[in-house]
């Protein structure tokens, strides 16, 4: 998704080109790790808990060794998605009455609940964005493959990798000759039809060139199977990792019971 | 006996005019042949016939002494044929140029460590070492183009097809190109426009006139 939000980086290259030190530790492990991060904070409801979780995740940040402002810029791009339901919460769930605007009473009970999904959106984000979307996309695929995704989904991510960039480089082509043309864009039927035919142009060449490679992997003898090269290998580094995380996940799940019982 | 040999064939596309007719043609063990004729006269749709990616209305295929008609005997011949496509992207469709290059070899069952070798071994003879690693969509036009001849070398084909090989290639990497190709030892079909590059690689051949083909 961090792919699609910052249009002035190319697509596909996200962090995975910085190599931060996370990057050294095996992805299979960091892919399952952030899947038992996520699960566990989503589970928490304690505003304390859940702040201790985004210290967590902070502190990943922090070992990681991506850039911290615009790692958190792009964390605050997730939020932009959210600010209205977290907004309008306040006003939609019964409870205490804390204001009102226009006769609309926002609520304390409202306001918890935004804070509580707000902190765990961003605990959560902040953790894929650290340790998933720290590698590169290729590196994910074969890590997914490693653990075992169907074949199908992972070719199926790995030529969405790969053919990206082919047809967004033919997409600026496209629009390129339209601009020398003296196109220019704006609400007319001549917009329309020309985006139509942009997209129409682009769908046709797609599907040709989907046909050109199949004929190419033909002639190399392709018979329905992409072995892939990559082999991963859990170090003690990754074991350490994984403990200290999972002693970390524990401990929030402790607190978030012992909180639970006053 | 002909590597390949094609006889009087026919083919058109659904709903169009006949592209060939009563097209025929040898390549004998070591020929080096090149196929001319002007655009859209059918040079590419010839290779995809003799690739069995194309189906001729009409007329015999026959390579390694064999006769081709269904998919099932073009399989054994893609392997004993090395096809370089015209746009190098079509060709690399794999992340990792490693990948890409021992893609071919895993096809014909070999092993994760003789693919390995096999990638180091024909990245080595091509001085294509230094691309072992890199991300295929990122490389130049001149580097898909060699890396595209090594996908197609680790194979180890018995005869070579080339659609356009120069097409978008720099004075040093056509140079590269030329160099490389004169050391195999494979018979050689080779598609181009380009006069000086046929006169180094294979001057002699067929020319594609009137849908069909014509000794040089």
């Amino acid at each position: 998704m961090t792919y699609v939000l910052t249009s002035d980086d190319k697509p596909l290259t996200g962090f995975g080109a910085l190599r931060a030190a996370v990057s050294s530790l095996d992805p299979r492990m960091r892919i399952v790790m952030t899947v038992f991060y996520a699960i566990t904070v989503v589970a928490l409801d304690d505003l304390r808990v859940l702040s201790g979780a985004l210290i967590l995740s902070m502190w990943l940040l922090a070992i990681s060794g991506l850039p911290f402002q615009k790692t958190l810029k792009r964390m605050a791009m997730m939020d932009g998605f959210i600010i209205f339901t977290l907004i309008l919460l306040p006003f939609t769930m019964p409870g205490t009455p804390m204001f009102s605007v226009f006769g609309f009473d926002a609520t304390w009970e409202g306001l918890w609940r935004a804070t509580e999904i707000a902190l765990t959106a961003n605990a959560v984000i902040l953790a894929v964005m650290t340790l998933v979307g720290s590698m590169e996309p290729v590196t994910m695929g074969h890590a997914l493959f490693a653990l075992k995704t169907p074949e199908r989904l992972v070719h199926l991510m790995m030529f969405t990798i790969r053919y990206i960039d082919v047809l967004r480089e033919e997409y600026l082509r496209l629009r390129t000759s339209m601009k020398l043309r003296g196109f220019r864009p704006g609400t007319n039927w001549h917009t329309y039809r020309s985006y139509g035919y942009l997209v129409g142009m682009m769908l046709v060449r797609a599907i040709e060139r989907s046909e050109r490679i199949l004929a190419a992997m033909k002639c190399r003898g392709f018979s329905g199977r992409i072995v892939l090269l990559e082999e991963f290998r859990l170090t003690r580094t990754d074991v350490l990792f994984a403990v200290a995380l999972s002693i970390a996940l524990a401990a929030l799940v402790c607190a978030e019971v012992t909180y639970a019982a006053y | 006996m002909p590597l390949i040999e094609l006889t009087d064939i026919h083919f058109a596309y659904p709903t169009l005019d006949p592209v060939l007719e009563g097209a025929s043609m040898r390549l004998e063990p070591g020929d080096r042949l090149s196929i001319v004729g002007p655009n859209g006269a059918g040079k590419s749709t010839l290779l995809k016939i003799i690739m069995g990616l194309l189906v001729p209305t009409q007329g015999m295929i026959t390579a390694f002494e064999k006769p081709r008609i269904e998919e099932a005997d073009f399989h054994e011949l893609r392997r004993r044929i090395g096809f370089v496509f015209q746009d190098a992207d079509d060709q690399l469709f794999c992340p990792t140029v490693a990948e890409d290059v021992a893609f071919g070899p895993l096809n014909l069952g070999k092993s994760k460590d003789e693919a390995l070798a096999i990638v180091d071994d024909v990245l080595g003879r091509l001085g294509l070492m230094h691309l072992r690693d890199r991300v295929t969509h990122k490389l130049s036009g001149g580097e898909k183009r060699l890396v595209t001849l090594a996908t197609v070398l680790a194979m180890e084909p018995e005869v070579l097809i080339l659609d356009e090989p120069t097409n978008a290639l720099d004075p040093d990497n056509y140079a590269r190109l030329v160099e490389i190709l004169k050391g195999l030892d494979q018979a050689i079909l080779l598609v181009s426009h380009d006069p000086d590059f046929r006169a180094e690689i294979a001057p002699e051949g067929y020319r594609l006139e009137n849908r069909a083909l014509v000794r040089l």
